[in-house]
């Protein structure tokens, strides 16, 4: 009886998916075929293996309180604490970066696809996001240390008389939200491109302004888009170094400026998890790999699990659609 | 101008007709002696209308003229490569004339392409957000040109529903009320929007079937539902005129004759105006017919003129088709 059961599924199985075997291909077919898998294969385990070194690595030196300890300097491991500094700081950050991008980002994608005029101008922008997309970080680190060091921004950083310091978390909030401009611009213009001519005229056709039109229905409907994007910038705000090292000041622990509180942090200079990682590394000027392994490793679950939120975002987003 | 003072041709004999196409207990109106085969120049109907469908519908008591549509010509202007030859496009609709009435439904037939979707977008405005169509002609709308009244106001009293359901991803209640709210002012209460959107959803006969899934995401409605809800949508802000463009071809005719039976209730509420490529749709619901041909208006007249004894020969080769 069961025999018969697998013997009905396999029928089914081949009916369904009807596979060319590759058996009957010419050679050079078969050779390209063969690479393809190779290349797949070694892909897969180079990314196993990066994700499995830090995560042996990471669960041997990570302890959870490290987590909740602030770091000190110190010349061997046990003296040097935690990173919660470099925590905060990468939240803050992150945080900073995404509140400035993701309205930017938002507004230049809905113009761009439901204004698009004057078309020069839409095509300069357009091009100009490009471009941005294509800057390397550690040259916007170095404008944006020029731009934040001229005194009429001086009231972002620390000064001391004349000089400003030009170091900040909103200096480098600011140049991350560069960073993570053009994917949030994508994203949602994608988003906004996949919704047919028809809904907005729908909208419009009952008397409703175009304003209205995107902010109650087009974004909503874009909505996964916006989110998958700022998902994807703010795992490049996460991981990005250069800046964080240039316009964050690189200090150990978090360094107000003083003043009003939550302004004060701003201000003020710090470090992130992976500014902690370049000063750890073995390479570093502080060269605490065990540390900087254990923060590797959170830094790479924080990566991981914002990549999990954009797949299931976008899988949910999917269940929009209208019969066409 | 003749279609001023529509020819008297409503019924046709009931003896050269086919027995009902329409479901047994279908209520069939009365018909009434006056209502007996009057052709235009003694001439017989033509053949092919032996086997027509019996009509559905009783003549309106009244008819009202609402919109004026005076010598109208739109095209369509390509923009080409080279910036700002704008090279004269083709015309979609040539010098059409016609009158929209209230308490008759009009009915727009047609090969595709002959622009009968353009000068149903003309009567809201909605062409305008086309880029590259011009106007030229006149459209009034209870005498007033409708260029001089507010876009928006104007899309309020003249409302379009679509060849696609297309209702937003948002839930059935919410519909409705996004159609209803004003912009400017703060979101009204859910209870104060209750009345009117059960309003619009009893006037488009779905309040049945969905009153217990308001809340419910209008996207998973059936396509019959979501075309319904697409009416009770434009239906919403009690508008003067009614334009359909299709809005049974996406349907089954189940959902057909709902929507059909609809329409011809609402004639007395608001003027109508269907585009529509089923033959045996208009001759069932209309009280007037417009055949385009190439943008141009061939003929205009009561449905019995049109479909019995058509005036131009286009007509008659195309609406022959219809019953053959
Ligand atoms: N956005 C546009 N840009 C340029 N030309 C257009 C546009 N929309 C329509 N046209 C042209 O105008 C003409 C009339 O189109 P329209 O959509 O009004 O036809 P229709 O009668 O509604 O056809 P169908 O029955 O297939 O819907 C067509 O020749 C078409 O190519
Ligand atoms: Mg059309």
């Amino acid at each position: 009886m069961s025999g018969e059961a697998v013997t009905t599924q396999t029928v089914i199985a081949r009916h369904t998916r009807p596979v060319e075997a590759s058996s009957t291909w010419r050679r050079t077919d078969r050779l390209g075929l063969a690479i393809c898998w190779l290349l797949g294969l070694l892909f897969c385990a180079i990314a196993a293996s990066i994700v499995i070194f830090m995560m042996v690595q990471g669960i041997r030196y990570l302890s959870p309180s490290l987590l909740v300890t602030r770091p000190t300097a110190g010349f061997s491991q046990s003296q040097t604490g935690g990173f919660l500094d470099p925590l905060i700081g990468t939240v803050v950050v992150a945080l900073l970066g995404v509140a400035i991008a993701l309205p930017i980002g938002v507004t230049i994608a809905v113009w761009l696809t439901e204004y698009g005029r004057p078309f020069a101008l839409a095509r300069a922008a357009e091009s100009t996001i490009e471009m941005l997309a294509g800057i390397p970080d550690i040259v916007l680190a170095l404008f944006g240390l020029l731009i934040f060091s001229s005194p009429i921004l001086g009231f972002l950083s620390r000064t001391s008389g004349h000089v400003v310091f030009g170091r900040s978390f909103f200096a480098a909030g600011a140049m991350l939200s560069l960073v993570a401009l053009p994917l949030i611009v994508g994203s949602t213009r994608e988003g906004l491109q996949a919704i047919p001519a028809h809904i907005r005229e729908a909208s419009l056709a009952v008397g409703k302004t175009r304003f209205a039109t995107i902010r109650r229905v087009l974004l909503p409907t874009a909505r996964p888009s916006v989110i998958t994007g700022t998902m994807l910038g703010l795992g490049r705000i996460i991981g990005d170094t250069a800046i964080i090292v240039v316009l964050l000041g690189a200090t150990l622990t978090l360094n107000q400026a003083g003043g009003t509180p939550v302004i004060s942090l701003l201000k003020g200079t710090g470090s992130t998890l992976t500014s902690f990682i370049y000063e750890n590394a073995p390479t570093g000027e502080a060269n605490q790999p065990n540390k900087a392994y254990a923060a590797a490793f959170v830094l790479l679950l924080v990566v991981l699990a914002l990549n999990l939120c954009v797949d299931v975002v976008g899988r949910r987003g999917r269940v929009v659609s209208w019969s066409s | 101008m003749e279609f001023m003072s529509p020819p008297p041709v409503r019924w046709l004999d009931p003896d050269r007709e086919a027995p009902p196409a329409a479901a047994p207990g279908q209520h069939e109106p009365e018909r009434t002696p006056e209502q007996a085969p009057v052709t235009q120049n003694g001439s017989a109907p033509a053949t092919s209308f032996v086997s027509a469908p019996r009509r559905r519908v009783q003549a309106s008591h009244f008819a009202l003229d609402r919109m004026q549509i005076e010598d109208v010509s739109i095209s369509y202007t390509e923009n080409t490569a080279v910036r700002g030859a704008n090279v004269k496009g083709k015309a979609a609709v040539r010098s059409v004339s016609l009158p929209v009435r209230q308490g008759e439904v009009l009915a727009l037939i047609g090969p595709s392409g002959c622009g009968k979707t353009t000068l149903l977008r003309s009567l809201n405005r909605l062409t305008e957000m086309t880029r590259g169509a011009s106007l030229e002609g006149r459209i009034t709308l209870d005498g007033v040109d409708i260029t001089t009244i507010e876009p928006t106001l104007l899309r309020r009293r003249v409302t379009m529903v679509f060849q696609q359901p297309n209702p937003f991803p948002m839930s059935v209640f919410d519909n409705i009320a996004y159609v209803l709210r004003e912009m400017g002012s703060r979101r009204p209460r859910k209870r104060a929007l209750e009345g009117p959107v059960l309003d619009a959803l009893e006037r488009a006969g779905l309040l049945e079937e969905v009153r217990a899934d308001l809340d419910h995401p209008a996207l998973r409605l059936s396509g019959g539902q979501q075309q319904r809800l697409c009416i009770a949508r434009a239906l919403a802000v009690q508008p003067e005129v009614l334009l359909l463009d299709e809005p049974c071809s996406a349907l089954d005719p189940q959902s057909t004759q709902v929507i059909e039976d609809l329409i011809v209730r609402l004639r007395e509420e608001v003027a109508v105006v269907i585009v529509t490529h089923n033959l045996q749709q208009a001759y069932r619901i209309a009280d007037n017919v417009g055949f385009m041909y190439l943008g141009e208006l061939v003929e205009y007249g009561t449905v019995g003129s049109v479909f019995g004894s058509p005036r131009q020969q286009r007509t008659r080769d195309y609406v022959s088709g219809a019953f053959g």
